[in-house]
């Protein structure tokens, strides 16, 4: 038996027999299940949400308040043709959208839904999978996701999803730095990485919770990017519709157009859950003293909970215009990055004492008047030296240049 | 005589990692397309993260799909993509003069480096490490807390002086790229 298993998951402390596998197995199916139907409803609720905001009615014709709008059109966008650009990189074209889409699904597998149940005389952890690499493997996942969006631009072989993919590599770069960050802090205060630890760390009353714990600072740092990280608005300059066509899905139809859909309303409700899960304690909350009800009220906060930021996703889209681009770099680079960096020391501070708490408090405070004084002098002066240094030897040139250079304009 | 002292099992998770590595570093230097490189770079590191995992290093390998996978690929993509070299050119200059006689000897003294190390140590897991007298880490228990302390007492020197020669590194990039120009100043943004 691999002890890395038994060391976060008390499912494999005895070996690993048949039943384990069926329960992980049903755990699993009732995930994706449960994540996939989330998406239809997340898209419905987004849809008649916004209709609201902009006094329109929305979908309403298929079921009852239009519900089974999706299903039909998964059912339209399946029916129709599935198109390669002439020009497309056929291989990568095809893969891009899974990449988009199983980052977004594994990310979801450590986010803890519930306490624990007892199946069988097993103790099961109400999550799909709990690594010792815990809230790592949600930083991985958004760090592969990145090439969904860039290679699915790249193959396209067309101007827009090009622009598009370029924009969308340097903005989710600049802000996993903010992001991880901000992790950081969170893992401080817990001491451990698994997801499991982190929502344990903060049961107990709500003055636990990392929202309050941490200073609603990590917090608004860890919104800002994660919804600079999803694309969504108001940080979707990636698919600015009135820039660039759809951005990088601008050349796919059918149903790899569907995958991009469907992976970035999954990603909104992954990372909803994963925010809850960080700095909102999870699954934690009132739970009645009825020993049948005891499993089932700790999912019904959980389900509470990712839905209010489920709802807060949409609401920004109706509410914020879109960052201009250098506007949303300046925002990543100069005031995130160095927010975070300085709240993580103060944090860290103030775990050992309250004496280094307020040395690094002050630390930082001194910081920032550097860096305002920085912002400030190089808003007026661009320095640097008088000329870029020469290229060192002889640059290769391409083998048509040297044909044209060879047959002369005689 | 390797299954006495190895459970099928992790044969058969070395042995997969093995060849994702292998097929991907052929890739990278096949490859007429330098996106479909970076691609096969991604494969190989995936291949040594399984590795890492293999070892029970999942914080290595963690980093290692973070930090390479996640963001320093993205950057090779993103110039390729930036400077628009993704066509293929035929180099009938050499760009530096004696490269391809330096990148033999390089190799040359990498092979002759790995094979020195792996006579004094186990062939297969190299375990003659500094750090805990040649035995494994402990299983289980705090990866990241190993880790971290000894990166943090033992190591500190190393670490800090690699965090300033990154420091440096940017700080020289951004001296070298920006150009002598005073703003005017009506030009400037509020």
């Amino acid at each position: 038996m691999n002890p890395l298993l038994a060391l976060s998951d008390p499912l494999f402390d005895h070996g690993v027999t048949g039943v384990i596998i069926l329960i992980v197995l049903i755990k699993i199916v009732v995930g994706f299940g449960a994540l996939m139907n989330a998406v239809i409803l997340m898209i419905w609720f987004e849809r008649k949400a916004i209709s609201d905001m902009q006094s329109r009615i929305g979908p309403q014709r298929w079921g009852p308040f239009g519900l089974l709008q999706t299903m039909a059109d998964g059912l339209k966008l399946m029916g129709k043709e599935d198109l390669i650009p002439a020009e497309a990189d056929r291989f990568v074209f095809k893969l891009a959208p899974f990449l988009v889409v199983i980052p977004a699904f594994i990310t979801f597998a450590i986010v803890p839904i519930g306490g624990t149940m007892h199946i069988a005389g097993h103790v099961v952890q109400l999550q799909m999978a709990n690594p010792p690499m815990g809230i790592l493997l949600m930083l991985a996942m958004s760090g592969i996701s990145v090439y969904g969006v860039m290679l699915a631009g790249w193959s396209s072989g067309s101007k827009y999803p090009l622009l598009s993919s370029v924009r969308a590599s340097a903005q989710m770069i600049s802000y996993e730095a903010a992001l991880g960050m901000t992790i950081v802090i969170v893992i401080l205060v817990t001491g451990s990485l698994t997801t499991h630890d982190i929502v344990l760390s903060q049961g107990g009353n709500i003055l636990h919770w990392n929202l309050i714990r941490l200073g609603l600072v990590p917090f608004a740092i860890f919104l800002i990017a994660i919804t600079a990280e999803l694309n969504r608005p108001p940080f979707d300059v990636v698919e600015a519709e009135s820039e660039l066509v759809g951005g990088f899905h601008t050349e796919y139809s059918s149903f790899r157009f569907a995958i991009f859909f469907l992976a970035e309303f999954m990603n909104t409700i992954t990372m909803s859950a994963v925010m809850v899960t960080l700095f909102f304690g999870g699954p934690a909350g009132w739970v009645p003293p009825v020993a049948h009800l005891k499993w089932i009220f700790p999912i019904l906060w959980f389900l509470i909970k990712t839905t209010i930021f489920c709802f807060c996703y949409i609401w920004f889209r109706a509410a914020l215009p879109r960052f201009r681009y250098d506007q949303l770099m300046d925002l990543g680079w100069k005031r995130l990055i160095p927010l975070s960096l300085g709240w993580m020391l103060i944090v860290a501070g103030f775990l050992i004492s309250w004496r280094w708490g307020l040395l690094m408090g002050s630390v930082v405070i001194f910081a920032w008047l550097v860096l305002t004084r920085a912002f400030e002098l190089g808003k007026t002066r661009e320095s640097g030296p008088e000329r870029v240094l020469p290229t060192i030897g002889q640059r290769p040139i391409p083998g048509s240049v040297i044909r044209k250079m060879s047959e002369g304009d005689s | 005589m390797i299954a006495t002292s190895y459970a099928v099992p992790s044969i058969i998770v070395f042995v997969g990692a093995a060849i994702i590595i292998i097929v991907g570093a052929l890739g990278v230097i096949t490859f007429k397309n330098p996106v479909h490189c970076a691609l096969s770079l991604i494969m190989t590191l995936f291949g040594v993260a399984i590795a890492f995992i293999a070892q029970q290093a999942d914080f290595l390998a963690a980093v290692q799909i973070i930090v390479y996978a996640g963001a320093i690929v993205v950057l090779f993509l993103f110039v390729i993509m930036f400077l628009g070299v993704d066509r293929t050119d035929h180099v009938h200059v050499e760009p530096l003069v004696a490269q391809r006689p330096l990148a033999a000897l390089g190799v040359v003294i990498t092979l002759g480096g790995l094979v020195a190390l792996m006579a004094q140590s186990h062939w297969v897991t190299g375990v003659m490490s500094a750090s805990t007298d040649g035995k494994p880490l402990e299983s289980g228990t705090a990866n990241v807390h190993q880790l971290g302390t000894s990166v943090f007492t033992t190591y500190l020197f190393a670490f800090e002086a690699t965090a300033a020669l990154l420091v440096i590194a940017v700080v020289g990039a951004v001296l070298l790229a920006r150009r002598e120009r005073t703003l005017q100043a009506d030009e400037v943004e509020v």
